[in-house]
């Protein structure tokens, strides 16, 4: 293998490394809502850091990359994508920090309800990013086509989680601390699913040289080729 | 989109959602085969150049691009051996090759500025007016005339202005490439051949010459011949990229540079091969 190619590979391991971690505290994260369980919200907290760093050293390598090889074509595309996508990574790892807080808080008082939708959101939240990384280390940017109809779901849920809390604190003021944390849960999933989605769009853009952002190109209607 | 052969010229014109700009035509290489001896260089070539616009030759070393710019003002006939096996070279719609055609009037039409500057052992006021010399004309205020508008459009007259009657030999290396710019540029030519202009140039003297293409692009059509996938990047409006004697790919420099349409493309313009 080229040293070229070789520089390639490793921006891409360590992106998928992160990525690897990242799904692994959204994971804890939710355990830590659904199992009632301090240990596991802390150790997301915890190693919350490492991403971090994890996602400088992304950007320090494409940084160096581009001064030394000044790439072309899709490997120029790659370098703007894997730091796009180390910051949604990042992002991602951030909201689960946010959950787990939430979490320790709700943990220390009784269920105000059993949780249904917000797992069934999250899990549909973590199956788009899954998805989105599948389509990156597979090179099968077709993966990703479907991910945006399923962030529609996402926010559809939230409404119906919000609407949902509402008539409990309307009901019973005593509910207000507990039904917000839930609602801020369902929040943080819901931006997780957003940045999924961003993950999607660059994974498509990384592979067929198209923006599909906002709407631009072939947009919410992706045509199968 | 696949490029086939007719796709090439088809690409000229932008895709579709992208502004409806219809170049015109200047260069026309229309099924062109090229011989040194018995060996074919050139394999059925077409290409159209857009006129005022800079289109870079890139590919790797023997794939043809200099032969092809040498067809262009007829430089191979001065190698023996050498013959355009098919097809026909147009500019303006008129076969360079045709026996009618006088070499020399084209050469005027299509100037040429080669990899290692090459000025004449003269001063650098003879070395502009050298072409205006040897056509007969020896009239003293047009000769100061076109050295100061030459050496204005090659961006080199407040560097020389007060030593015109100096050595050109005393100039740099990026002076001396852009005094032969000059000096090409003096005899009022529609077409600039540049066969690697800047690859005997540090980055400074580089970055002179490729400002100096884009204004000249205002009033010439430029071809370039470059082994720096940057330069063709940053200078060229098209590129052409060739590899064994064939023209593999043609198309706007954005869509070559961004997402080529051929996976040779990509891999020679990424450095995986040549």
């Amino acid at each position: 293998m080229q040293l070229l190619d070789q520089q390639l590979a490793k921006i891409r391991e360590q992106l998928l490394m992160m990525a690897s971690l990242v799904d692994r505290n959204l994971n804890a994260a939710m355990r830590s809502l659904v199992e009632r369980d301090d240990k596991l919200a802390e150790l997301v907290e915890a190693e919350d850091s490492q991403i971090d760093q994890m996602e400088i050293a992304i950007d320090e390598m494409v940084v160096k990359f581009m001064a030394t090889h000044g790439p072309i074509a899709q490997d120029c595309r790659l370098m703007l994508v894997s730091s796009k996508i180390s910051n949604n990574l990042e992002r991602i790892a951030d909201q689960a920090v946010a959950i787990s807080r939430r979490a320790r808080e709700l943990n220390t008082q009784p269920m105000l309800k059993p949780l249904i939708d917000i797992p069934r959101m999250a899990q549909v939240a973590q199956e788009m990013l899954r998805d989105s990384l599948t389509a990156l280390a597979d090179k099968k940017p077709e993966l990703t086509l479907e991910i945006k109809s399923r962030d529609k779901s996402v926010d559809e849920i939230n409404k119906q989680i919000a609407r949902e809390l509402t008539s409990f604190m309307l009901e019973d003021p005593a509910t207000i601390t507990r039904a917000l944390n839930l609602m801020l849960v369902a929040r943080c999933i819901e931006r997780i699913a957003d940045h999924a989605k961003n993950i999607a769009e660059e994974v498509y853009f990384l592979y067929r040289a198209q923006d599909i952002r906002h709407g631009n190109g072939v947009g919410e209607a992706v045509a199968v080729e | 989109m696949t490029h086939t052969k007719m796709d090439v010229s088809a690409s000229l014109t932008p895709s579709a959602g992208t502004h409806e700009t219809v170049y015109r035509t200047l260069i026309e290489v229309d099924n062109v085969d090229f011989y040194y001896g018995q060996s074919k260089a050139l394999h059925d070539i077409n290409l159209k150049i857009p006129e005022k616009m800079v289109t870079s030759f890139i590919g790797p070393s023997g794939c043809g691009k200099s032969t092809l710019l040498r067809c262009l003002n007829r430089m191979n006939d001065l190698i023996d051996g050498t013959r355009v096996g098919k097809g026909e070279i147009r500019i303006d719609g008129v076969n360079i090759y045709s026996p009618d055609v006088d070499v020399i009037e084209l050469r005027k039409r299509v100037g040429m500025v080669f990899q290692k500057s090459n000025p004449f052992p003269k001063s650098i006021y003879e070395n502009i007016i050298y072409g205006l010399r040897i056509q007969g004309i020896n009239n003293k205020s047009l000769f100061n005339e076109v050295v100061e508008k030459s050496l204005r459009g090659a961006a080199l007259w407040d560097e020389v202005k007060d030593r015109l009657h100096e050595s050109a030999l005393g100039m740099s290396g990026g002076q001396m490439q852009r005094l032969c710019i000059a000096r090409a540029i003096a005899v009022n030519p529609e077409i600039i051949l540049m066969d690697e202009p800047c690859s005997a140039l540090d980055p400074i003297a580089t970055m002179k010459i490729e400002e100096l293409i884009h204004e000249l692009k205002r009033q010439f059509t430029i071809v370039i011949v470059t082994h720096n996938m940057q330069q063709a990047g940053r200078c060229s409006d098209f590129t052409a990229f060739y590899y064994i004697g064939k023209l593999i790919e043609f198309d706007r420099t954005e869509k070559i540079f961004t997402n080529p349409a051929q996976k040779q493309t990509e891999d020679y313009i990424t450095g995986r091969f040549g």
